[in-house]
């Protein structure tokens, strides 16, 4: 029997080799398990960039994307399976949407050479290039938006947060953990008393943790979570009458898949985000009519214009420009995945060119390195209309606090590349 | 006509006690063995070590562990992941704070700190059974993932509480971190499978797997015919928490390379070696491995086919994937309740009698 299930299944991954001569941008996705609700929205629009520049321009540069897809349901198992699966096909860039999995894969993409991609999600010092020469975070990572979040309640307070309250409810996970350096950091130099309240994966029940927020009435409360953990958090605040406009959530808790259940409640409930919105952008009327009249978008468009769907959109967005630059840089429009890293180093996304491709001011501006894989990691905040069910834009891009960061990036960064015996570069 | 014992004459006791007695069996064992130590590790590739082969021994092995602990001495656990935890934990913390002895004697260390977890979480065996022995295992399951998600101690303080598991070689050949070939990945967990599979069948065989056997069959008889109760289940919540925290040792520092306590070693997995075991057959060696092989292989090998030669979207192939083994699984009891390795033995006395069944 099991000479039987080797034989087919050898058949199966004969079969699921893409042919070679195209650019191949896995998309490890997850439209199933308890994330499945999320991840399905942010793997259309990781898609169908790639298939309207597919549609549209004939690829980049004249050559064709590919973007096989491989469910991970968010499984740490199955995402190496998937990237086994797909690293000898040609892949150039993985973007797998998962802190799990990142970590898994960091140190496998330095032996296989390959670029990872982890927009606004993974480990936070991969910012730092001279230790992570394989692994981008672009535009902002965990941190920036820690810090973010707390530039944001300074400025509500007049720049004085000594003395207040702010609790942080987080999955119970390496995702939820990341801020709570930043946090402390932070709140030694303001001067807030910080409060950590886990909750385990995957979070549907949080009575607990609400009713310790109940009594300890926190003055903020800032939210790491993902998944149904979102739903059931605001769902609790609500139940617990905590003030919406006092809440914020990182970029992943803060989508219309969140907010929705929870219905008029969730008026006012804010969260972080580093991309656009709202189906005002030119680049919509391009994706209507190149794919969802055609019929070509993933799974009909219906998430066309999501916080998710356009998050992952941007994720396509970034990784195309850097096959771009990588073909201006190598001068050859077949790259290999040593001339993308190149070309994500290189890489520089002005608001300009953001307009040219039909997004003007979608993202912030970044500016790579070789010492710098993070960009700016400047994030904005956007509050959630429940009677017009929309997401508004109520901040400008702002710079996160660079002096805590920073020395905790090395720190961290250096932590790892002694741990694993790597020497930084030089840049 | 081929399979069967006449003419094959024992002439002492030592060849009629011996593990296979058939000799078409015997064979069949040599020719596995020289498969999996001659051939595969030439031919093996990434793909193949990381999505099957790896997997599939470690699973293995936890599978081993458990049957010795449900199987042969009926006590029901649900804490297998937990005790995979204190085995990956374990041997972060020896690999990391002992960098220069060998990973071979961390992992048989991690072992053992498991056997001592595993004891301790065993001693309210001895005054519940069943079901609130499978209450109290499980109580095991969270307090030792809440632990190593709690004490900073256990993952060296790093920022994510993420472990990684840093490059240790086995006779100048890496088996952890990324560097690793598939060959070195497939051929450590090989070794310890054949060895720890060979030493789970001679102690079921020999006088401690016939106390446990006697205490899961009626426990009060067995302590009338002398059998001592506390030892009995101390020691089957021992070696079957050495051979799970191996697992777990395994699985963290050869296979993931990165593992986070609650994602990794959750109840899932708890749940996922419990029906191994109940599918391969619950006391019996060949029956983990075949339970092990039917749970690792089948969702990779359905994957394989509904998308990569059918090719159906991803979400669709993956629920149905889920209602495929669910239906496999629930058919498979009720054509055979003893499991796979009960269908193996059935096809065994059917082809002795063939062609002649009467």
């Amino acid at each position: 029997m099991k000479t039987k299930l080797t034989a087919l299944v050898a058949a199966g991954m004969m079969a699921a080799a893409p042919a070679m001569a195209d650019l191949v941008v896995p998309n490890l996705s997850y439209r199933t398990g308890p994330y499945g609700a999320n991840g399905t929205q942010y793997a259309d629009g990781f898609n169908d960039y790639f298939a309207l520049l597919n549609e549209r321009d004939g690829g980049i540069g004249g050559e064709m994307i590919q973007v096989p897809e491989c469910e991970t349901a968010y499984n740490t198992e199955k995402g190496v399976e998937c990237y086994e699966s797909t690293k000898d096909s040609g892949a150039l860039v993985y973007n797998p949407l998962s802190t799990g999995i990142t970590y898994q894969l960091i140190p496998k993409v330095s032996v296989d050479k390959k670029v990872l991609y982890t927009p606004g999600y993974g480990r936070t010092s991969a910012k730092n290039g001279k230790v992570f020469e394989w692994v981008f975070n672009a535009p902002a990572n965990y941190w920036d938006g820690a810090s973010v979040a707390i530039k944001y309640l300074l400025d509500e307070n007049g720049g004085d947060l000594s003395g207040k309250k702010v609790a942080l409810v987080f999955h119970n996970s390496a995702y939820g953990k990341e801020p709570i350096r930043t946090l402390e950091g932070l709140a030694e130099k303001h001067g807030f008393e910080l409060s950590q309240i886990p909750v385990d994966a995957p979070g549907q029940e949080q009575k607990s943790q609400w009713l310790q927020i109940r009594r300890d009435k926190p003055d903020y409360v800032i939210m790491y979570g993902w998944g149904v953990m979102n739903q059931a958090a605001i769902q609790e605040a609500a139940n617990i009458r905590f003030p919406m406009e006092n809440f914020i959530g990182i970029w992943w808790s803060g989508s219309e898949v969140d907010v929705l259940p929870v219905g008029e409640k969730a008026n006012g409930y804010k969260a972080l985000t580093f991309n656009g919105v709202g189906m005002d952008y030119p680049v919509y009327d391009d994706i209507k009519t190149h794919l969802i009249e055609t019929g070509k978008a993933s799974q009909g468009g219906e998430h066309v214009g999501s916080v998710l769907y356009s998050r992952g959109m941007y994720a396509a967005v970034v990784i195309s420009e850097a096959i771009r630059k990588a073909q201006e840089v190598a001068g050859t429009s077949a790259i290999s995945p040593e001339q993308l890293r190149e070309g994500f180093e290189q890489l520089e996304i002005t608001p300009e060119r953001l307009a040219e491709i039909g997004l003007p001011d979608f993202g912030p501006e970044i500016k790579m390195s070789c010492d710098n894989h993070g960009g700016s990691g400047m994030a904005r905040l956007q509050q959630w209309d429940a009677s017009a069910k929309q997401w508004n834009l109520i901040t400008e891009f702002t710079e996160p606090d660079q002096e805590i960061i920073a020395p905790l990036i090395q720190q961290d960064s250096e932590a790892y590349a002694a741990e694993s015996g790597i020497t930084p570069r030089d840049c | 006509m081929l399979y069967r014992e006449a003419g094959d004459f024992k002439t002492s006791y030592r060849d009629d006690g011996q593990t296979f007695p058939i000799r078409l069996d015997r064979w069949g064992y040599y020719i596995v063995l020289a498969v999996a130590f001659g051939i595969i590790p030439f031919i093996i590739n990434d793909y193949w070590a990381s999505a099957v082969f790896v997997p599939f021994l470690i699973y293995a092995v936890a599978a081993l562990g458990l049957n010795i602990l449900t199987g042969y001495a009926g006590q029901v656990s649900l804490g297998t992941g937990g005790f995979m935890a204190v085995g990956a934990y374990a041997v972060y913390k020896l690999m990391t704070a002992f960098p220069d002895v060998s990973i071979v004697i961390h992992i048989l260390l991690a072992g053992g700190v498991t056997a001592i977890v595993g004891m301790l979480f065993g001693l309210p065996s001895l005054r519940i059974k069943g079901f609130y022995l499978a209450v109290a295992t499980l109580a095991a399951q969270f307090f030792l993932v809440w632990l190593f998600n709690k004490v900073p101690w256990f993952y060296n303080y790093s920022a994510s509480g993420q472990i990684n598991a840093p490059e240790r070689t086995v006779l100048g050949w890496a088996v952890t971190g990324p560097a690793t070939s598939a060959t070195a990945k497939y051929l450590i967990c090989l070794c310890f499978v054949v060895a720890l599979a060979w030493v789970a069948r001679n102690l079921t065989r020999g006088t401690l797997g016939r106390k446990w056997m006697a205490i899961r069959d009626m426990d009060i008889a067995a302590e009338i015919i002398g059998v001592n109760p506390l030892t009995a289940k101390l020691s089957a919540f021992a070696v079957s928490s050495f051979f799970i925290g191996v697992a777990g040792a395994l699985l963290f520092a050869v296979y993931l390379g990165a593992a986070e306590v609650g994602e990794a070693f959750g109840i899932n997995k708890s749940f996922l070696v419990l029906f191994m075991i109940i599918i391969g057959g619950l006391g019996s060696i060949f029956g983990a491995f075949a339970g092990a092989a039917f749970m690792v292989m089948l969702p990779v090998l359905l994957k394989n086919v509904l998308v990569g030669s059918l090719g159906w979207p991803t979400d669709l192939a993956a629920h149905i994937e889920l209602m495929i083994v669910g239906a496999l699984i629930v058919i498979f009891l009720i054509v055979e309740p003893h499991g796979l390795a009960r269908l193996w033995a059935l096809t065994k006395e059917k082809l002795r009698l063939w062609p002649f069944p009467h």
